[in-house]
Protein backbone atom coordinates (compact mmCIF):
# COMPACT_ATOMS: atom_id res chain seq x y z
CA UNK A 1 0.00 0.00 0.00
CA UNK A 2 1.37 3.24 -1.07
CA UNK A 3 2.03 5.74 2.09
CA UNK A 4 1.73 9.36 1.17
CA UNK A 5 1.72 10.82 4.60
CA UNK A 6 3.08 8.17 6.99
CA UNK A 7 6.13 6.94 5.02
CA UNK A 8 8.40 8.51 7.55
CA UNK A 9 6.61 7.00 10.43
CA UNK A 10 8.68 3.75 11.24
CA UNK A 11 11.63 6.36 11.79
CA UNK A 12 9.81 7.27 15.57
CA UNK A 13 10.50 10.87 14.92
CA UNK A 14 14.38 10.48 13.56
CA UNK A 15 12.61 12.57 10.81
CA UNK A 16 12.10 15.21 12.94
CA UNK A 17 15.88 16.35 12.47
CA UNK A 18 15.92 17.99 9.09
CA UNK A 19 19.01 15.46 7.47
CA UNK A 20 17.25 12.51 8.21
CA UNK A 21 14.29 14.45 6.37
CA UNK A 22 16.58 15.71 3.56
CA UNK A 23 18.24 12.68 3.30
CA UNK A 24 14.36 10.61 2.94
CA UNK A 25 13.20 13.10 0.06
CA UNK A 26 11.88 15.85 1.94
CA UNK A 27 11.90 19.63 0.57
CA UNK A 28 12.28 18.18 -2.94
CA UNK A 29 8.38 18.89 -3.81
CA UNK A 30 9.50 22.59 -2.56
CA UNK A 31 12.45 23.07 -4.83
CA UNK A 32 10.40 21.78 -7.84
CA UNK A 33 7.22 24.02 -6.70
CA UNK A 34 9.90 27.21 -6.81
CA UNK A 35 12.17 25.89 -9.41
CA UNK A 36 9.94 24.43 -12.26
CA UNK A 37 6.06 25.45 -11.30
CA UNK A 38 3.95 28.54 -11.38
CA UNK A 39 2.03 28.84 -8.61
CA UNK A 40 -1.24 28.19 -10.88
CA UNK A 41 0.71 25.09 -11.68
CA UNK A 42 0.76 23.92 -8.32
CA UNK A 43 -2.90 24.78 -7.84
CA UNK A 44 -3.97 22.74 -10.57
CA UNK A 45 -1.81 19.55 -9.63
CA UNK A 46 -4.06 20.16 -6.16
CA UNK A 47 -7.51 20.04 -8.36
CA UNK A 48 -6.12 16.91 -10.18
CA UNK A 49 -5.46 15.54 -6.93
CA UNK A 50 -8.91 15.34 -5.52
CA UNK A 51 -7.93 16.06 -2.34
CA UNK A 52 -10.90 16.95 -0.06
CA UNK A 53 -10.28 18.86 3.19
CA UNK A 54 -9.53 16.24 6.30
CA UNK A 55 -10.59 18.42 8.72
CA UNK A 56 -13.76 17.17 9.15
CA UNK A 57 -15.88 19.34 5.80
CA UNK A 58 -14.57 17.23 3.11
CA UNK A 59 -14.40 20.65 1.33
CA UNK A 60 -12.10 20.26 -1.99
CA UNK A 61 -8.59 21.45 -1.36
CA UNK A 62 -8.06 23.04 -4.65
CA UNK A 63 -11.07 24.57 -4.75
CA UNK A 64 -10.73 26.56 -1.53
CA UNK A 65 -7.28 27.81 -2.79
CA UNK A 66 -8.67 28.86 -5.89
CA UNK A 67 -11.39 31.38 -4.04
CA UNK A 68 -8.50 33.28 -2.44
CA UNK A 69 -8.24 36.42 -4.75
CA UNK A 70 -5.28 37.65 -7.08
CA UNK A 71 -4.87 40.70 -5.72
CA UNK A 72 -5.74 41.65 -2.35
CA UNK A 73 -4.59 45.10 -0.40
CA UNK A 74 -4.61 43.01 2.79
CA UNK A 75 -1.93 40.27 3.04
CA UNK A 76 -3.00 36.81 2.23
CA UNK A 77 -2.19 33.90 4.86
CA UNK A 78 -1.93 30.24 5.09
CA UNK A 79 -3.27 28.90 8.35
CA UNK A 80 -2.62 25.68 9.37
CA UNK A 81 -5.48 24.28 11.44
CA UNK A 82 -3.80 21.49 14.20
CA UNK A 83 -6.39 22.23 17.13
CA UNK A 84 -6.84 18.47 17.05
CA UNK A 85 -9.98 17.87 19.59
CA UNK A 86 -12.76 16.00 17.72
CA UNK A 87 -12.86 13.04 20.22
CA UNK A 88 -11.78 9.79 18.73
CA UNK A 89 -9.03 11.79 16.59
CA UNK A 90 -5.45 11.36 17.33
CA UNK A 91 -3.98 11.45 14.16
CA UNK A 92 -2.24 15.04 13.64
CA UNK A 93 -0.28 14.42 16.21
CA UNK A 94 1.59 11.51 15.04
CA UNK A 95 1.75 13.38 11.56
CA UNK A 96 3.21 16.27 13.49
CA UNK A 97 5.54 14.54 15.93
CA UNK A 98 6.91 11.94 13.49
CA UNK A 99 6.92 13.85 10.67
CA UNK A 100 6.93 18.20 11.68
CA UNK A 101 8.82 18.88 8.05
CA UNK A 102 6.57 17.20 6.20
CA UNK A 103 3.76 19.53 7.10
CA UNK A 104 6.01 22.62 6.92
CA UNK A 105 6.80 21.93 3.44
CA UNK A 106 3.61 21.74 2.53
CA UNK A 107 2.46 25.02 4.14
CA UNK A 108 5.60 26.44 2.23
CA UNK A 109 3.66 24.99 -1.02
CA UNK A 110 0.36 26.25 -0.22
CA UNK A 111 2.27 30.07 0.91
CA UNK A 112 4.12 30.18 -2.38
CA UNK A 113 1.03 28.59 -4.38
CA UNK A 114 -1.23 31.78 -2.75
CA UNK A 115 1.20 34.66 -2.44
CA UNK A 116 0.94 34.59 1.73
CA UNK A 117 4.10 35.93 3.37
CA UNK A 118 3.26 35.31 7.10
CA UNK A 119 1.53 31.84 8.15
CA UNK A 120 0.69 29.74 11.30
CA UNK A 121 -0.07 26.83 12.91
CA UNK A 122 -2.46 27.04 15.37
CA UNK A 123 -1.94 23.73 17.65
CA UNK A 124 -4.24 22.95 20.61
CA UNK A 125 -2.11 24.18 23.87
CA UNK A 126 -2.17 20.44 25.39
CA UNK A 127 0.59 19.60 23.17
CA UNK A 128 2.33 21.41 23.89
CA UNK A 129 5.99 19.11 23.68
CA UNK A 130 4.79 18.75 19.84
CA UNK A 131 4.67 22.74 19.34
CA UNK A 132 8.19 22.14 20.55
CA UNK A 133 8.77 19.67 18.51
CA UNK A 134 7.28 22.08 15.43
CA UNK A 135 9.52 25.15 16.66
CA UNK A 136 12.87 23.03 16.25
CA UNK A 137 11.60 21.89 12.96
CA UNK A 138 11.08 25.80 11.75
CA UNK A 139 14.22 27.21 12.92
CA UNK A 140 16.43 24.10 11.07
CA UNK A 141 13.85 25.13 8.06
CA UNK A 142 15.03 28.59 8.43
CA UNK A 143 18.12 27.49 8.87
CA UNK A 144 18.47 25.88 5.78
CA UNK A 145 16.79 28.44 3.51
CA UNK A 146 13.18 26.48 3.23
CA UNK A 147 11.75 29.21 5.25
CA UNK A 148 12.66 32.94 5.58
CA UNK A 149 13.27 35.85 3.44
CA UNK A 150 14.42 34.32 0.14
CA UNK A 151 13.48 30.43 0.67
CA UNK A 152 15.93 28.57 -1.95
CA UNK A 153 17.07 31.74 -3.53
CA UNK A 154 13.57 32.17 -5.23
CA UNK A 155 13.17 35.83 -4.29
CA UNK A 156 10.23 34.21 -2.25
CA UNK A 157 9.40 34.93 1.31
CA UNK A 158 7.64 32.92 3.59
CA UNK A 159 7.43 33.25 7.76
CA UNK A 160 5.91 30.45 9.96
CA UNK A 161 4.97 30.43 13.42
CA UNK A 162 3.19 28.32 15.67
CA UNK A 163 0.76 29.93 17.92
CA UNK A 164 -0.58 27.78 20.63
CA UNK A 165 -4.58 27.31 21.52
CA UNK A 166 -5.74 27.09 25.51
CA UNK A 167 -8.53 24.30 25.54
CA UNK A 168 -11.21 25.25 23.33
CA UNK A 169 -12.51 22.79 21.40
CA UNK A 170 -14.81 25.47 19.38
CA UNK A 171 -11.28 26.85 18.41
CA UNK A 172 -10.91 24.43 15.73
CA UNK A 173 -14.17 25.79 13.74
CA UNK A 174 -11.56 28.19 11.34
CA UNK A 175 -13.71 31.32 12.06
CA UNK A 176 -13.76 30.76 15.32
CA UNK A 177 -9.80 29.93 15.38
CA UNK A 178 -8.97 33.13 13.29
CA UNK A 179 -10.94 34.85 16.14
CA UNK A 180 -8.87 33.25 18.50
CA UNK A 181 -5.46 33.63 16.59
CA UNK A 182 -6.41 37.93 16.95
CA UNK A 183 -6.64 37.78 20.78
CA UNK A 184 -9.87 37.57 21.15
CA UNK A 185 -12.34 34.57 22.57
CA UNK A 186 -13.25 31.44 20.56
CA UNK A 187 -16.71 32.85 19.10
CA UNK A 188 -17.15 31.81 15.55
CA UNK A 189 -17.78 34.08 12.61
CA UNK A 190 -20.67 34.52 10.12
CA UNK A 191 -20.10 32.90 6.86
CA UNK A 192 -20.07 34.31 4.34
CA UNK A 193 -17.88 35.88 3.97
CA UNK A 194 -15.23 32.97 3.91
CA UNK A 195 -11.92 33.27 5.18
CA UNK A 196 -10.60 32.55 1.81
CA UNK A 197 -11.91 36.15 0.92
CA UNK A 198 -12.14 37.47 4.79
CA UNK A 199 -9.98 35.98 6.85
CA UNK A 200 -6.97 36.35 9.32
CA UNK A 201 -6.62 40.33 9.93
CA UNK A 202 -9.69 40.69 7.33
CA UNK A 203 -6.91 39.10 4.79
CA UNK A 204 -8.05 36.25 2.42
CA UNK A 205 -6.80 33.26 4.56
CA UNK A 206 -6.62 29.59 3.14
CA UNK A 207 -7.36 27.40 6.67
CA UNK A 208 -6.40 23.79 6.52
CA UNK A 209 -5.72 20.80 8.40
CA UNK A 210 -2.41 19.76 9.34
CA UNK A 211 -3.34 15.77 7.14
CA UNK A 212 -4.27 17.99 4.42
CA UNK A 213 -1.01 20.00 3.78
CA UNK A 214 1.05 16.99 4.80
CA UNK A 215 -0.20 15.27 1.72
CA UNK A 216 1.03 18.50 -0.45
CA UNK A 217 4.63 17.83 -1.06
CA UNK A 218 3.38 13.84 -2.14
CA UNK A 219 1.22 15.19 -4.57
CA UNK A 220 3.18 17.76 -5.92
CA UNK A 221 5.96 15.11 -6.44
CA UNK A 222 3.71 12.60 -7.99
CA UNK A 223 0.91 14.72 -9.44
CA UNK A 224 -2.12 15.10 -8.57
CA UNK A 225 -3.36 12.69 -11.16
CA UNK A 226 -1.41 9.64 -9.14
CA UNK A 227 -2.79 10.88 -5.81
CA UNK A 228 -6.42 10.43 -7.26
CA UNK A 229 -5.85 7.28 -8.65
CA UNK A 230 -4.55 5.92 -5.23
CA UNK A 231 -8.58 6.04 -4.16
CA UNK A 232 -11.98 6.38 -5.06
CA UNK A 233 -13.71 8.49 -8.17
CA UNK A 234 -15.00 11.35 -6.13
CA UNK A 235 -12.50 10.52 -2.68
CA UNK A 236 -8.78 11.06 -3.80
CA UNK A 237 -6.22 9.77 -2.02
CA UNK A 238 -5.28 8.10 1.26
CA UNK A 239 -6.98 8.85 4.86
CA UNK A 240 -5.34 8.83 8.29
CA UNK A 241 -8.10 6.81 10.80
CA UNK A 242 -7.35 7.28 14.38
CA UNK A 243 -9.09 3.46 15.56
CA UNK A 244 -9.85 3.80 19.40
CA UNK A 245 -12.17 1.63 21.43
CA UNK A 246 -12.70 -2.38 21.48
CA UNK A 247 -9.61 -3.28 18.86
CA UNK A 248 -6.71 -5.37 19.82
CA UNK A 249 -4.49 -2.87 18.10
CA UNK A 250 -5.97 0.88 18.15
CA UNK A 251 -3.95 3.79 16.71
CA UNK A 252 -3.64 5.21 13.41
CA UNK A 253 -3.71 3.67 10.26
CA UNK A 254 -2.99 5.23 6.70
CA UNK A 255 -5.33 3.60 4.37
CA UNK A 256 -6.51 4.14 0.53
CA UNK A 257 -9.99 5.80 0.28
CA UNK A 258 -12.53 3.03 -0.08
CA UNK A 259 -10.91 0.86 2.56
CA UNK A 260 -13.44 -1.42 3.96
CA UNK A 261 -14.51 -0.79 7.64
CA UNK A 262 -14.62 -4.24 8.72
CA UNK A 263 -11.01 -4.65 6.99
CA UNK A 264 -9.63 -1.51 9.46
CA UNK A 265 -11.29 -3.26 12.23
CA UNK A 266 -10.12 -6.61 11.83
CA UNK A 267 -7.07 -7.35 10.22
CA UNK A 268 -5.42 -4.18 10.58
CA UNK A 269 -6.56 -3.75 13.84
CA UNK A 270 -6.31 -7.14 15.32
CA UNK A 271 -11.00 -7.43 15.70
CA UNK A 272 -12.48 -6.72 19.12
CA UNK A 273 -10.59 -8.46 22.25
CA UNK A 274 -11.96 -11.51 24.00
CA UNK A 275 -14.05 -13.36 20.74
CA UNK A 276 -16.61 -10.36 21.43
CA UNK A 277 -19.61 -9.19 18.84
CA UNK A 278 -19.25 -5.70 17.41
CA UNK A 279 -22.01 -3.41 18.21
CA UNK A 280 -21.59 0.19 16.89
CA UNK A 281 -18.97 2.25 15.10
CA UNK A 282 -18.58 5.90 15.34
CA UNK A 283 -17.21 6.00 11.49
CA UNK A 284 -15.75 9.78 11.70
CA UNK A 285 -15.22 11.15 15.18
CA UNK A 286 -17.90 11.88 17.90
CA UNK A 287 -19.60 14.66 15.89
CA UNK A 288 -21.15 11.70 12.97
CA UNK A 289 -23.77 9.73 13.01
CA UNK A 290 -23.20 6.45 14.98
CA UNK A 291 -23.88 3.31 12.76
CA UNK A 292 -24.85 -0.40 13.46
CA UNK A 293 -22.30 -3.33 12.94
CA UNK A 294 -24.95 -4.42 10.12
CA UNK A 295 -24.32 -1.53 8.38
CA UNK A 296 -20.77 -1.17 9.21
CA UNK A 297 -20.17 -4.22 7.13
CA UNK A 298 -21.36 -2.67 4.29
CA UNK A 299 -19.00 0.74 4.80
CA UNK A 300 -15.86 1.37 2.96
CA UNK A 301 -14.30 4.46 4.01
CA UNK A 302 -14.70 7.13 1.91
CA UNK A 303 -17.45 10.17 1.89
CA UNK A 304 -19.99 8.53 -0.42
CA UNK A 305 -19.82 5.04 1.03
CA UNK A 306 -20.52 6.32 4.63
CA UNK A 307 -22.32 8.60 3.54
CA UNK A 308 -25.09 5.69 2.44
CA UNK A 309 -25.73 4.94 5.69
CA UNK A 310 -26.35 8.17 7.01
CA UNK A 311 -23.08 9.26 8.77
CA UNK A 312 -19.79 11.33 7.95
CA UNK A 313 -16.49 10.82 7.51
CA UNK A 314 -15.61 13.45 9.79
CA UNK A 315 -12.05 13.71 11.10
CA UNK A 316 -11.64 9.73 10.36
CA UNK A 317 -11.94 9.18 13.97
CA UNK A 318 -13.13 5.73 14.34
CA UNK A 319 -14.64 4.63 17.82
CA UNK A 320 -14.92 0.66 17.61
CA UNK A 321 -17.66 -0.30 20.50
CA UNK A 322 -18.57 -3.94 21.26
CA UNK A 323 -21.14 -5.91 22.85
CA UNK A 324 -20.97 -4.93 26.15
CA UNK A 325 -21.25 -1.43 25.26
CA UNK A 326 -24.36 0.36 26.59
CA UNK A 327 -24.99 3.20 24.06
CA UNK A 328 -27.02 4.95 26.51
CA UNK A 329 -23.90 6.13 28.34
CA UNK A 330 -21.75 6.68 25.31
CA UNK A 331 -24.30 8.87 23.96
CA UNK A 332 -24.40 10.86 27.62
CA UNK A 333 -20.60 11.11 27.35
CA UNK A 334 -20.49 12.77 23.93
CA UNK A 335 -23.61 14.99 25.33
CA UNK A 336 -21.43 16.21 28.30
CA UNK A 337 -18.18 17.06 25.77
CA UNK A 338 -20.59 19.27 23.41
CA UNK A 339 -22.48 20.80 26.79
CA UNK A 340 -18.86 21.84 27.59
CA UNK A 341 -17.62 23.16 24.68
CA UNK A 342 -20.69 25.08 23.53
CA UNK A 343 -19.20 28.40 23.08
CA UNK A 344 -22.47 30.00 24.22
CA UNK A 345 -23.31 32.72 21.59
CA UNK A 346 -26.02 31.09 20.28
CA UNK A 347 -29.42 30.18 22.23
CA UNK A 348 -30.34 26.95 20.56
CA UNK A 349 -26.73 25.29 21.29
CA UNK A 350 -25.88 27.04 24.78
CA UNK A 351 -29.34 26.27 26.11
CA UNK A 352 -30.38 22.96 24.18
CA UNK A 353 -26.74 21.34 25.09
CA UNK A 354 -27.87 21.86 28.80
CA UNK A 355 -31.22 20.33 28.76
CA UNK A 356 -29.86 17.41 26.83
CA UNK A 357 -27.58 16.71 29.42
CA UNK A 358 -30.10 17.70 31.97
CA UNK A 359 -32.35 14.67 30.60
CA UNK A 360 -29.36 12.38 30.21
CA UNK A 361 -28.60 12.63 34.06
CA UNK A 362 -31.87 11.57 35.29
CA UNK A 363 -32.33 8.42 33.03
CA UNK A 364 -28.65 7.87 33.72
CA UNK A 365 -29.92 7.49 37.60
CA UNK A 366 -32.56 5.15 35.88
CA UNK A 367 -35.50 8.27 36.73
CA UNK A 368 -36.24 8.56 33.31
CA UNK A 369 -39.97 9.63 33.07
CA UNK A 370 -42.09 7.81 29.89
CA UNK A 371 -41.91 10.43 27.09
CA UNK A 372 -38.19 11.19 28.03
CA UNK A 373 -36.55 9.50 25.01
CA UNK A 374 -39.40 11.51 23.01
CA UNK A 375 -38.23 14.79 24.74
CA UNK A 376 -33.98 13.88 23.88
CA UNK A 377 -34.98 13.47 20.21
CA UNK A 378 -36.76 16.63 20.09
CA UNK A 379 -34.24 19.07 22.21
CA UNK A 380 -32.04 17.62 19.46
CA UNK A 381 -34.11 18.74 16.69
CA UNK A 382 -34.11 21.91 18.07
CA UNK A 383 -30.51 22.43 18.12
CA UNK A 384 -30.08 20.80 14.23
CA UNK A 385 -29.88 23.02 11.60
CA UNK A 386 -31.01 26.22 13.69
CA UNK A 387 -27.73 26.94 15.75
CA UNK A 388 -25.06 29.62 14.37
CA UNK A 389 -22.27 27.56 13.82
CA UNK A 390 -22.02 23.45 13.16
CA UNK A 391 -20.92 22.75 16.73
CA UNK A 392 -25.03 22.47 17.74
CA UNK A 393 -25.30 19.84 14.71
CA UNK A 394 -22.61 17.79 15.96
CA UNK A 395 -24.53 18.18 19.40
CA UNK A 396 -27.70 17.04 17.75
CA UNK A 397 -26.87 14.33 14.86
CA UNK A 398 -25.15 11.51 17.83
CA UNK A 399 -28.44 11.90 20.00
CA UNK A 400 -30.52 11.38 17.26
CA UNK A 401 -29.13 8.43 15.23
CA UNK A 402 -28.11 6.50 18.84
CA UNK A 403 -32.06 6.99 19.81
CA UNK A 404 -33.09 5.84 16.29
CA UNK A 405 -30.38 2.83 15.83
CA UNK A 406 -30.22 1.71 19.44
CA UNK A 407 -33.34 2.62 20.95
CA UNK A 408 -33.35 -0.12 23.80
CA UNK A 409 -30.85 1.24 25.85
CA UNK A 410 -32.53 4.21 26.02
CA UNK A 411 -35.52 2.96 27.02
CA UNK A 412 -34.02 0.51 29.99
CA UNK A 413 -33.50 4.44 31.17
CA UNK A 414 -37.02 5.02 31.60
CA UNK A 415 -38.68 4.67 35.37
CA UNK A 416 -41.95 3.12 35.13
CA UNK A 417 -44.76 3.61 37.37
CA UNK A 418 -46.29 0.40 39.29
CA UNK A 419 -49.34 0.63 36.82
CA UNK A 420 -46.85 0.50 33.93
CA UNK A 421 -45.17 -2.24 35.39
CA UNK A 422 -48.01 -4.38 36.08
CA UNK A 423 -49.55 -3.26 33.19
CA UNK A 424 -46.58 -5.27 31.28
CA UNK A 425 -46.93 -8.25 33.58
CA UNK A 426 -50.72 -8.41 32.68
CA UNK B 1 7.36 42.10 35.81
CA UNK B 2 8.35 38.66 34.25
CA UNK B 3 11.46 37.41 34.58
CA UNK B 4 14.10 38.39 32.10
CA UNK B 5 14.39 35.84 29.59
CA UNK B 6 10.80 34.94 29.97
CA UNK B 7 10.17 39.15 28.59
CA UNK B 8 12.41 38.52 25.91
CA UNK B 9 10.13 35.17 25.17
CA UNK B 10 7.26 37.82 25.02
CA UNK B 11 8.75 40.50 22.44
CA UNK B 12 9.67 38.04 20.32
CA UNK B 13 6.50 36.41 20.20
CA UNK B 14 4.88 39.76 20.29
CA UNK B 15 6.96 40.17 17.02
CA UNK B 16 5.29 36.98 14.90
CA UNK B 17 2.17 39.41 14.66
CA UNK B 18 0.62 42.52 13.14
CA UNK B 19 -1.36 43.00 16.18
CA UNK B 20 -0.14 42.87 20.09
CA UNK B 21 -3.38 41.24 21.01
CA UNK B 22 -2.45 38.28 19.10
CA UNK B 23 0.30 37.40 21.60
CA UNK B 24 -2.72 36.95 24.43
CA UNK B 25 -2.77 32.77 24.51
CA UNK B 26 1.30 33.04 24.42
CA UNK B 27 1.52 35.18 27.14
CA UNK B 28 -1.16 34.01 29.51
CA UNK B 29 1.09 30.64 29.25
CA UNK B 30 4.18 33.07 30.60
CA UNK B 31 1.88 34.48 33.05
CA UNK B 32 0.68 31.10 34.53
CA UNK B 33 4.43 29.71 34.43
CA UNK B 34 5.75 32.79 36.72
CA UNK B 35 2.63 32.89 39.23
CA UNK B 36 1.12 29.35 38.96
CA UNK B 37 -1.89 30.59 37.93
CA UNK B 38 -3.13 34.15 36.23
CA UNK B 39 -3.13 37.07 38.97
CA UNK B 40 -4.76 40.46 38.52
CA UNK B 41 -1.46 41.92 38.24
CA UNK B 42 -0.40 39.80 35.17
CA UNK B 43 -3.68 40.78 34.11
CA UNK B 44 -3.48 44.12 34.12
CA UNK B 45 0.25 44.22 33.24
CA UNK B 46 -0.71 42.12 29.70
CA UNK B 47 -3.32 44.71 28.77
CA UNK B 48 -0.83 47.27 29.02
CA UNK B 49 1.75 45.08 27.15
CA UNK B 50 -1.04 44.25 24.69
CA UNK B 51 -2.72 47.53 23.83
CA UNK B 52 -5.64 45.73 25.55
CA UNK B 53 -8.27 46.87 27.93
CA UNK B 54 -8.36 44.86 31.37
CA UNK B 55 -11.83 43.83 30.76
CA UNK B 56 -10.70 42.07 27.15
CA UNK B 57 -7.83 40.39 28.82
CA UNK B 58 -10.16 39.17 31.60
CA UNK B 59 -12.85 37.54 29.06
CA UNK B 60 -10.18 35.74 27.32
CA UNK B 61 -8.80 34.50 30.65
CA UNK B 62 -12.32 32.94 31.18
CA UNK B 63 -13.09 31.53 27.78
CA UNK B 64 -9.75 29.34 27.64
CA UNK B 65 -9.70 26.13 30.21
CA UNK B 66 -6.37 25.85 30.29
CA UNK B 67 -5.92 29.44 32.52
CA UNK B 68 -6.79 28.73 36.07
CA UNK B 69 -7.38 32.41 37.83
CA UNK B 70 -7.33 30.27 41.09
CA UNK B 71 -3.92 28.88 43.13
CA UNK B 72 -3.66 24.83 41.61
CA UNK B 73 -1.68 22.05 42.78
CA UNK B 74 1.99 21.77 41.96
CA UNK B 75 0.67 18.75 39.54
CA UNK B 76 -2.43 19.21 38.23
CA UNK B 77 -2.92 15.50 37.28
CA UNK B 78 -5.84 16.12 34.05
CA UNK B 79 -7.78 12.37 33.45
CA UNK B 80 -9.49 12.38 29.91
CA UNK B 81 -12.77 11.58 30.21
CA UNK B 82 -14.39 11.72 26.91
CA UNK B 83 -15.61 8.43 24.94
CA UNK B 84 -12.38 6.66 23.84
CA UNK B 85 -10.84 6.89 27.28
CA UNK B 86 -14.01 6.18 28.68
CA UNK B 87 -14.31 2.91 27.40
CA UNK B 88 -10.93 2.10 28.32
CA UNK B 89 -12.22 2.72 32.12
CA UNK B 90 -11.21 6.55 32.71
CA UNK B 91 -13.92 6.55 35.18
CA UNK B 92 -12.72 4.40 37.51
CA UNK B 93 -9.07 5.72 37.35
CA UNK B 94 -10.17 9.09 38.23
CA UNK B 95 -11.87 7.32 41.39
CA UNK B 96 -8.96 5.49 41.83
CA UNK B 97 -6.77 8.64 42.09
CA UNK B 98 -9.28 10.35 44.29
CA UNK B 99 -9.42 8.39 46.83
CA UNK B 100 -5.66 7.51 46.83
CA UNK B 101 -4.91 11.37 47.26
CA UNK B 102 -7.72 11.71 49.18
CA UNK B 103 -9.19 14.97 47.02
CA UNK B 104 -12.43 14.85 45.01
CA UNK B 105 -12.17 15.58 41.13
CA UNK B 106 -11.78 19.80 41.00
CA UNK B 107 -10.36 19.80 44.09
CA UNK B 108 -6.76 20.23 45.28
CA UNK B 109 -4.73 18.86 48.24
CA UNK B 110 -4.46 20.18 51.55
CA UNK B 111 -0.72 20.40 51.30
CA UNK B 112 -1.07 22.45 47.94
CA UNK B 113 0.42 19.47 45.69
CA UNK B 114 -1.92 18.13 43.95
CA UNK B 115 -5.08 19.07 42.04
CA UNK B 116 -7.26 16.75 39.71
CA UNK B 117 -9.47 17.83 37.19
CA UNK B 118 -11.37 15.40 34.66
CA UNK B 119 -10.66 16.81 31.50
CA UNK B 120 -12.83 16.67 27.34
CA UNK B 121 -10.47 15.00 24.78
CA UNK B 122 -6.96 15.04 24.78
CA UNK B 123 -6.14 13.89 21.38
CA UNK B 124 -4.98 10.46 23.30
CA UNK B 125 -7.98 8.19 21.95
CA UNK B 126 -6.25 5.50 20.75
CA UNK B 127 -3.64 5.41 23.21
CA UNK B 128 -6.45 5.53 25.76
CA UNK B 129 -6.81 5.96 28.94
CA UNK B 130 -4.80 9.05 29.05
CA UNK B 131 -4.05 11.36 32.08
CA UNK B 132 -1.73 14.85 31.24
CA UNK B 133 0.28 15.96 34.75
CA UNK B 134 0.76 19.96 33.84
CA UNK B 135 1.92 19.37 29.92
CA UNK B 136 3.33 15.96 30.15
CA UNK B 137 0.72 13.00 28.43
CA UNK B 138 1.28 9.48 30.27
CA UNK B 139 -0.84 6.98 27.95
CA UNK B 140 -2.24 3.65 28.33
CA UNK B 141 -2.89 4.40 32.35
CA UNK B 142 -3.78 1.71 34.66
CA UNK B 143 -4.30 1.73 38.45
CA UNK B 144 -1.04 0.29 38.77
CA UNK B 145 0.88 3.14 36.29
CA UNK B 146 -0.56 6.08 38.07
CA UNK B 147 0.03 4.71 41.51
CA UNK B 148 3.64 4.74 40.75
CA UNK B 149 3.19 8.25 38.95
CA UNK B 150 1.96 9.61 41.55
CA UNK B 151 4.46 8.15 44.18
CA UNK B 152 7.27 9.39 41.89
CA UNK B 153 6.05 12.71 42.59
CA UNK B 154 5.28 13.10 46.29
C1 LIG C 1 -16.95 22.60 16.13
C2 LIG C 1 -15.93 22.36 15.07
C3 LIG C 1 -14.66 21.89 15.42
C4 LIG C 1 -13.70 21.68 14.44
N1 LIG C 1 -12.48 21.21 14.83
C5 LIG C 1 -11.51 21.04 13.89
C6 LIG C 1 -10.21 20.61 14.26
O1 LIG C 1 -9.92 20.38 15.44
N2 LIG C 1 -9.28 20.47 13.29
C7 LIG C 1 -9.56 20.74 11.97
O2 LIG C 1 -8.69 20.62 11.14
N3 LIG C 1 -10.79 21.14 11.60
C8 LIG C 1 -11.76 21.31 12.51
N4 LIG C 1 -13.00 21.75 12.11
C9 LIG C 1 -13.21 22.06 10.68
C10 LIG C 1 -12.74 23.46 10.34
O3 LIG C 1 -13.80 24.37 10.58
C11 LIG C 1 -12.35 23.60 8.87
O4 LIG C 1 -13.36 23.06 8.07
C12 LIG C 1 -11.06 22.90 8.53
O5 LIG C 1 -10.03 23.29 9.35
C13 LIG C 1 -10.69 23.22 7.09
O6 LIG C 1 -9.55 22.51 6.70
P1 LIG C 1 -9.65 21.34 5.63
O7 LIG C 1 -10.40 21.87 4.45
O8 LIG C 1 -8.23 21.03 5.30
O9 LIG C 1 -10.36 20.22 6.28
C14 LIG C 1 -13.99 21.95 13.07
C15 LIG C 1 -15.26 22.40 12.75
C16 LIG C 1 -16.22 22.60 13.71
C17 LIG C 1 -17.56 23.10 13.30
S1 LIG D 1 -23.65 26.51 17.79
FE1 LIG D 1 -22.73 26.40 19.87
S2 LIG D 1 -20.56 26.56 19.52
FE2 LIG D 1 -21.56 27.31 17.63
S3 LIG D 1 -21.83 29.52 17.93
FE3 LIG D 1 -23.67 28.60 18.75
S4 LIG D 1 -23.20 28.34 20.96
FE4 LIG D 1 -21.26 28.67 19.91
Amino acid sequence: MTKVLTSRFDLKGEACDIDVYLKTGGYQALAKSLKELKPEQVLDEVKKSALRGRGGAGFPTGMKWSFVPKESKRPKYVVCNADESEPGTGKDRDLMRYDPHQLIEGMVIAAYCLNAKDNYIYIRGEYWYIKEILEKAIAQAYERGYLGKNVLGSGFECNLYVHPGAGAYICGEETALLESLEGKRGHPRLKPPFPAVVGLYGGPTVVNNVETLAAVPWIIINGGEAYKALGTEKSGGTKMFTVSGHVARPGNYEVPMGYPLMKLINEDCGGIPGGRKLKAVIPGGSSVPIITAEESEKVNMDYESVGTVGSMLGSGGVIVMDETTDIFETTRNVTHFYKHESCGWCTPCREGTRWLYKVFERMHRYEGRPGDVELLDDLADKILGKSFCPLGDAAAMPVQSAIKKFREDFDRRIKHTLVQINKAAD
Amino acid sequence: MYTESNEKKLDEIISHYPVKRSAILPALYIAQDEHGHVTDDDIRYLAKRLDMRVNEVEEVVTFYSMYSRKPIGKYKLQVCRTLSCMLQGAEQITEHISHKLGCEIGGTTPDGKFTLQEVECLGYCDLAPCLQVNFDYHEKISTESVDQLIDSLK
